[in-house]
């Protein structure tokens, strides 16, 4: 047998996130013995026996590709990050919180302070008379513990490290998942920054499209479970927010055909701020004559922040004068 | 000089886990400390938020459990709008959540807790993985695993638009009307569903109950813990996963509490240490008396066992004759051993199969009828479910525009978390003294809280199903004294 190729050698890790991108990757199904057959992997810590200390001890950029899920909310997460970085030829972004801070970044609308007395201090189960919270040091029994750094706001990976490329969802699907890691083993690659996936709106796809009208006037946008949506027609057609037009394609619209809207997380299209974009497309929709009839058609969006940069908050303009450099 | 022992990382919900032994002079563990060094901070941030959002916010704390958060929320809502769904809604979503419930359980079964049963607890851990699995069960029995798995997941996608964080829930109903199509899918499917419950439960029998060896493990004072348990029952106090009262009873087995679900904050209250980020939810009556055992302690445990040991029965019968194996077997109830947790859970799976055929004959499953709209001024709601791995709340207040003021969330792992500490703890004494530290004793501790997983190792596991686990001994100004750890042949070696 002729001499092949070494086999990519692939880390893989995670940091504030939920576990949906390592669970993703189980639902590649049989599929997922290929790939562990066509690749080495070299650091995995939710599934492997490998540690920090192995990867630092490797040469700078011996893994071929690191793919990392999460936002970056503390210290320690921030250290991988960057040794990663370190080690890497490439390093992924894999699904929204890496990308956009996803859903933890809507952390960036309290601060830390809140964050940690409502947790420990005000929850109403909570017996806390001392007001202990969480601290980066303790002595127990004359013992050092420590916690890593928690920081002010989430970052997405790109505030903390250099990223080659980006994998859109929350979290990715596995389809999404095969065509970035085979655009990789093929070293067919979009330019360097590129999000890997279709850069068009997630409508052009979308089989509820045609239902679709030029111009709608809507009177009133209805929150979802105020009304009945019809199975079969567009949910911006029906008075219901659907982030549709402002986020990107590739997903094959799963919550469509769950009869409910998309909330975006794909992602906004390359260049594009994804609050912004469906601000515009919304204030296209509703009955705009009179500035107060378009507000009161608008009341129907009761949390503007987290509607449309539901995903996103890391990587919008809001809360970011607040942001502390990681 | 007493040392301190670190073992890290170690996998858990959410990022990392780390594990801190105290010893005396001697080397024997006085203490062991679990700490979880993150918080992602869900209840302040979903403040504000509008309430209908929540089910596929908050689904977002665990991917691997979304469809457990997304019930439990979706559940509080109905309370927080004052709507029940109507008999279609409940069919749907109970429907979703067993099929969940099946995949999520077998899921642990064959990649991750089950490997150091079925593979063996001593085995070289290139071996302790599905793939080991796969060789002692054989092939065709490994392909089975993905594929049922596989045709799981695409039911619920069907029902609910994705397994990993669904769409599915309203206040008041559910999104999507199952169609009849749907429904003879389902109940192809229940069958090999049932027959595959039946088959794994097999060979859990011949693999491991019939083998002295790990039948002893199982019931070894190692892993043996005399705690309150807690969990849900329906109307004949039988193990339900989707509604009923919650009941706990004390170590000898004795009711001391059945409520209902807004009054959980009476029953449950949460001691903070500061030293992690973890809170320790204790019974209030009984009151927090630290990392301690028995009736004297508030510590509760939930999951599986839990489950079990709350209630009378399962609610069908295939899954009930197992029940009664199960108990006459270990010969108490409750059952105090932490590692049952693995056959318990597979009784689940068999009641949820079978709870699924039941369900795939109802005639309401397919009703179009599948929200009540009759919603009132929003308030306050309670939402609880069964995780699989325990007793989960959701508790929410709102606005009368419905928006998000507080939110409560006492997921299943924090449910366990001082019982995590404790038999981490307690196999950790019971394995230290006068033992060299071995790949034994990693595995032994590692086994110790994978029992109550994958939720601390959610996200984690473990295809090639090795914990990475490393220990340092270290003086009290840290240095480093030793430290020992796995290498690629899943040997312990010192370093």
């Amino acid at each position: 047998m002729a001499q092949t190729a070494p086999k990519p050698k692939i880390a893989l890790y995670w940091c504030a996130s939920c576990g949906g991108c390592e669970e993703t990757i189980v639902d590649l199904d049989e599929k997922i013995l290929d790939v562990v057959a066509a690749v080495d992997i070299v650091f995995w810590p939710c599934a492997m026996d490998f540690k920090y200390s192995d990867v630092e001890a490797m040469a700078d950029k011996a893994i071929d590709v690191s793919f990392i899920n999460g936002a970056v909310r503390n210290s320690e997460q921030k250290h991988i990050a960057q040794l990663l970085r370190k080690k890497s030829k490439m390093v992924v972004a894999f699904g929204d919180c890496a990308w956009l801070g996803g859903i933890p970044a809507l952390a960036n609308l309290k601060n830390k302070k809140s964050i940690v007395d409502r947790a420990y201090i005000e929850m109403e189960t909570v017996e806390n008379p001392k007001k202990d919270v969480p601290c980066e040091k303790n002595k127990v029994d004359g013992y050092d513990l420590t916690l890593p750094t928690f920081y002010e706001t989430v970052h997405k990976l790109a505030d903390i490290i250099d990223v080659d490329y980006y994998l859109p969802g929350c979290p990715p699907t596995p389809k999404n998942v095969m065509v970035a890691i085979n655009a990789i083993l093929s070293g067919k690659l979009p330019p360097k920054g590129s999000v890997i996936g279709p850069d068009k709106s997630l409508c052009s796809s979308c089989d509820r499209n045609e239902s679709k009208p030029d111009t709608m006037a809507l009177e009133k946008i209805w929150r979802i479970y105020e009304k009945v949506a019809d199975p079969h027609t567009c949910f911006l057609a029906q008075g219901i927010v659907c982030m549709g037009p402002a986020t990107r394609d590739g997903c094959d619209y799963p919550c469509v055909k769950g009869n409910m809207p998309c909330t975006g997380c794909y992602g906004p299209v390359t260049g594009a701020d994804q609050g912004a974009r469906m601000t515009s497309a919304l204030a296209g929709l509703v009955i705009g004559d009179e500035k107060e009839q378009a507000l009161k058609a608008m009341e129907g969006i009761a949390d503007p922040a987290g509607t449309f940069y539901r995903y996103s908050m890391a990587a919008s303009l809001l809360g970011s004068q607040r942001k502390e450099q990681a | 000089m007493g040392t301190k022992i670190s073992i890290e990382p170690i996998t858990r919900l959410e990022g990392h886990g780390k594990i801190d032994l105290f010893c005396d002079d001697n080397g024997a563990v006085e203490r062991a400390i679990f700490q979880v060094p993150e918080l992602r901070g869900f209840e302040k941030f979903v403040e504000g938020r509008p309430a209908e959002d929540m089910p596929q916010i908050t689904s977002r704390i665990c991917g691997v459990c979304p469809t457990a958060h997304h019930m439990a929320s979706v559940k509080a809502l109905d309370a927080l709008f004052g709507v029940e769904p109507p008999p279609a809604a409940r069919a749907v979503r109970e429907m979703f959540y067993h099929l969940f419930m099946f995949e999520d359980h077998l899921l642990h079964f064959f990649f991750l807790g089950g490997p150091d049963f079925i593979v063996g607890p001593g085995a070289p851990k290139e071996a302790r993985n599905i793939l080991g699995v796969i060789n002692k069960v054989g092939v065709d029995t490994g392909k089975k695993v993905i594929e049922i798995r596989k045709i799981c997941r695409e039911l619920m996608a069907e029902i609910g638009g994705k397994p990993i964080h669904p769409v599915l829930g309203l206040p008041g109903g559910v999104a999507k009307q199952i169609s009849e199509e749907t429904r003879e899918k389902l109940k192809a499917f229940s069958k090999n569903a049932v027959a595959f419950a039946q088959f794994t439960l097999k060979a859990f029998n011949d693999i491991v109950l019939a083998n002295k060896d790990y039948l002893d493990l199982i019931l070894s004072d190692v892993y043996y813990m005399k705690t309150y348990y807690m969990g849900m029952i329906d109307k004949a106090n039988k193990v339900n996963f989707y509604d009923g009262d919650i009941r706990v009873v004390d170590p000898d087995g004795k009711e001391v509490q059945k409520f209902k679900h807004a009054d959980y904050a009476k029953v449950i209250a949460e001691h903070v240490e500061p030293w992690t980020y973890i809170k320790f939810p204790y019974l209030r009556d009984v009151g927090w008396k630290g990392f301690t055992e028995g009736k004297e302690s508030g510590v509760y445990r939930v999951a599986p066992i839990a489950r079990l040991n709350v209630a009378d029965g399962m609610s069908t019968p295939l899954a009930q004759k197992e029940y009664e194996r199960l108990f006459s077997t270990v010969g108490t109830k409750p059952v105090h051993n932490t590692l049952a947790m693995h056959w318990a859970r597979l009784v689940e799976v068999l009641n949820a199969a079978e709870r699924i055929t039941e369900l795939s004959e109802l005639k309401d499953l397919t009703s179009p009828e599948i929200r009540n709209m009759n919603f009132k001024t929003p308030g306050e709601g309670v939402g609880i479910v069964e995780a699989p791995r325990g007793t989960l709340i959701h508790h929410y207040q709102a606005n009368e525009k419905g928006l998000i003021t507080k939110a409560n969330l006492i997921v299943a792992t924090v449910g366990n978390a001082a019982a995590i500490n404790m038999s981490i703890e307690r196999a950790a004494k019971k394995l230290s003294v006068n033992k060299k530290v071995d790949e034994q004793i990693l595995n032994m501790i590692e086994m110790a809280f994978r029992a109550y997983d994958p939720c601390l190792s959610c996200a984690t596991h473990s295809l090639p199903g090795k914990m990475p686990l490393e220990l340092r001994f270290k003086d009290k100004y840290n240095k480093i004294l030793r430290t020992v750890f796995r290498n690629n042949d899943g040997k312990a070696v010192s370093g």
